[in-house]
């Protein structure tokens, strides 16, 4: 059986690229939104309360790690539309390694939020940003940013097998927004009430959007931010990816 | 028995306090298509979820072309072909793309993977189709795509889980048309059924399964033998005289329709019983517009085993 595991993968990798490509227009709003949203607090609401200095410095990474929680609920609706088609039953009854629909799914989540990344970093070089640092940072950032995406992804997976209807993906929606804007990618923990600022600091997602600041080089971030946004992530996974495992064994109870 | 193709022995599944399986027991012979009958809730969608390995039972010894679903799951999956209730396809890729994905997923390697998929769109008359999506399909069309991935191996065993659900009249005779062209290459078809008709059309024997558990089992015509043989229908031209042609006619069981103006009970000796309703009828003056013999429906056989025709007697 594990013989197939990586062809499976692979070809349930596929399944996905070939979905894009019979929709380009989902694919490109998918890319385009995050860049909506950059646009519209970087010029239009005029955020940034508390911060010091450049305020695109700051929204930038701010901006990278949102769109990775956000990342969450296209993972949820992609998984719960599997299951609600019956199409994940036809897998569950061929000879293919069981894991490989998960797995495949992980692949081409991944795979976008790096697309994703690229085009919001384009964007913001367009726009004049430029992140300092090097290209190592600029490595190290993106695999922060992509080690939070992979734990948003099995928080989804996990999420889209206990809701297993995708009309439940609207009140995880309601959920994801507010705990994707309580969080400092728009403006600092201190200009907010003393309650707010402390749960924003907890917020896994401000670690990771404060590491990559630090990376960038943006004044006031400090590196101790770096381990968190390692540690979080892992502790995230170290809870929900065997607990989606588990649920997608127990379809079959 | 050594040629059967499914043995199910004691398989049971609960549901928290409901029990969808409940002592069920099963043999289908190989080569055969083999009908299971019940109403909705009778536990037919268990069985066949227990059977294709999505659903482990909690007691029973199931075995599956020769091998056990719950020890040996993928040499059964090997060997299967599943038609759940609800078209199992990615929506959004076209036909051929579907029969790809999943022939990659049978390690059929790329060639032959295409060669199957056009085989099969050829076969399901779905080679016109080219790259529309799924999801622009007909109702009749999916089942045929639904029928033809279930097929991408040529299973030893087949199971088609209410497949004409929803369809129309068109498209179910289309899948009955396929499934039929099925039998004669030698798997072995379970099918899950509502429709007696279907059960009757497209099944060697039936099991009829109410409560998670089968009451009777047999070819149709055994069944239809086993509750009580021939029927009489009389229709009366006066709907006001139907009760008093139930207490004058010499039957037994009379079941009453008044919509139709028709009587119907089981009749043992045809030519007397015939002779001994006109007569009553004729002398009592009660005008019949027809009056006629036949053998029992599925239907009916269905009511009777199911002890609803006692409620309906009562009814009327």
């Amino acid at each position: 059986m594990s013989v197939h595991a990586l062809t499976d993968s692979w070809t349930m990798t596929r399944r996905e690229l070939a979905r894009w490509q019979r929709q380009p227009v989902q694919l490109a709003v998918g890319l385009v939104f995050p860049v909506m949203l950059l646009l519209m607090f970087g010029y239009l609401v005029g955020g940034g309360r508390g911060v010091a200095g450049d305020y695109r410095d700051y929204l930038i990474p701010g901006m990278l790690a949102l769109t990775m929680a956000f990342g969450l609920e296209g993972t949820m609706i992609a998984v719960t539309q599997d299951l609600d088609k019956g199409v994940i039953d036809r897998f569950r009854s061929m000879p293919m390694a069981n894991g490989a629909v998960l797995v495949g799914r992980s692949a081409a989540d991944m795979l976008q939020s790096v697309l994703t990344l690229l085009v919001l970093i384009a964007v913001g070089a367009a726009l004049g940003w430029r992140p300092g640092g090097g290209p190592a940072a600029l490595l190290g950032a993106l695999g922060l940013l992509l080690l939070f995406r992979f734990a948003m992804l099995w928080i989804g997976i996990h999420l889209a097998l206990v809701a297993g209807r995708p009309e439940l993906v609207q009140a995880v929606q309601i959920l994801v927004w507010p705990v994707g804007f309580l969080s400092n990618a728009f403006a600092t923990p201190g200009s907010m009430p003393g309650w707010l600022g402390t749960a924003v600091e907890w917020n896994p997602l401000s670690h990771t959007a404060t590491a990559v600041r630090h990376l960038f080089g943006v004044p006031g971030a400090e590196s101790g931010h770096v381990g968190w946004a390692f540690l979080w992530p892992l502790a995230l996974l170290a809870v929900f990816f065997p607990l989606a495992v588990r649920r997608f064994a127990r379809l079959s109870r | 028995m050594a040629d059967a193709a499914i043995t199910v022995e004691g398989a049971e599944k609960r549901y928290g306090a409901k029990k969808a399986l409940d002592g069920l027991d099963l043999t289908v012979a190989r080569g055969t298509v083999h009908g299971v009958l019940g109403p909705n809730g009778a536990g037919k969608t268990t069985l066949v979820r227990v059977l294709s390995t999505l659903l482990r039972p909690d007691a029973g010894r199931i075995r599956v072309a020769g091998h056990d679903v719950v020890r040996e799951a993928y040499a059964v999956r090997l060997r299967i072909g599943l038609l759940g209730q609800h078209a199992a396809l990615d929506e959004e890729l076209g036909g051929r793309q579907n029969l790809e994905l999943f022939g990659r997923l049978h390690h059929l390697g790329a060639r032959r993977a295409r060669a199957r998929a056009d085989e099969l769109l050829e076969r399901f008359g779905l080679a016109g189709t080219g790259r529309k999506a799924v999801r622009q399909y007909s109702g009749g069309m999916r089942r045929r795509l639904d029928l033809a991935a279930s097929l991408i191996t040529e299973p030893e065993v087949l199971f088609l889980d209410e497949p004409t659900t929803g369809l129309d009249p068109r498209g179910r005779a289309e899948v009955w048309n396929s499934v039929r062209s099925l039998v004669g290459a030698g798997t072995t078809v379970l099918l899950t059924t509502q429709y007696l008709e279907e059960a009757d059309q497209l099944a060697d024997r039936i099991s009829v399964v109410d409560a998670g558990r089968v009451i009777a089992d047999g070819t149709a015509d055994e069944l239809k033998a086993a509750t009580g043989g021939d029927r009489i229908d009389v229709v009366l031209r006066d709907a006001d005289r139907l009760d008093a042609a139930v207490a004058l006619l010499p039957l037994t069981g009379i079941t009453v329709d008044a919509d139709r103006r028709l009587l119907s009970a089981p009749v043992t000796d045809r030519m007397e019983a015939l002779s001994a309703v006109v007569r009553a009828l004729e002398q009592a003056g009660i005008q019949a517009e027809d009056v006629a013999l036949r053998r029992p429906t599925l239907d009916e056989v269905f009511l009777h085993l199911t002890g609803d025709d006692t409620r309906m007697k009562e009814a009327a």
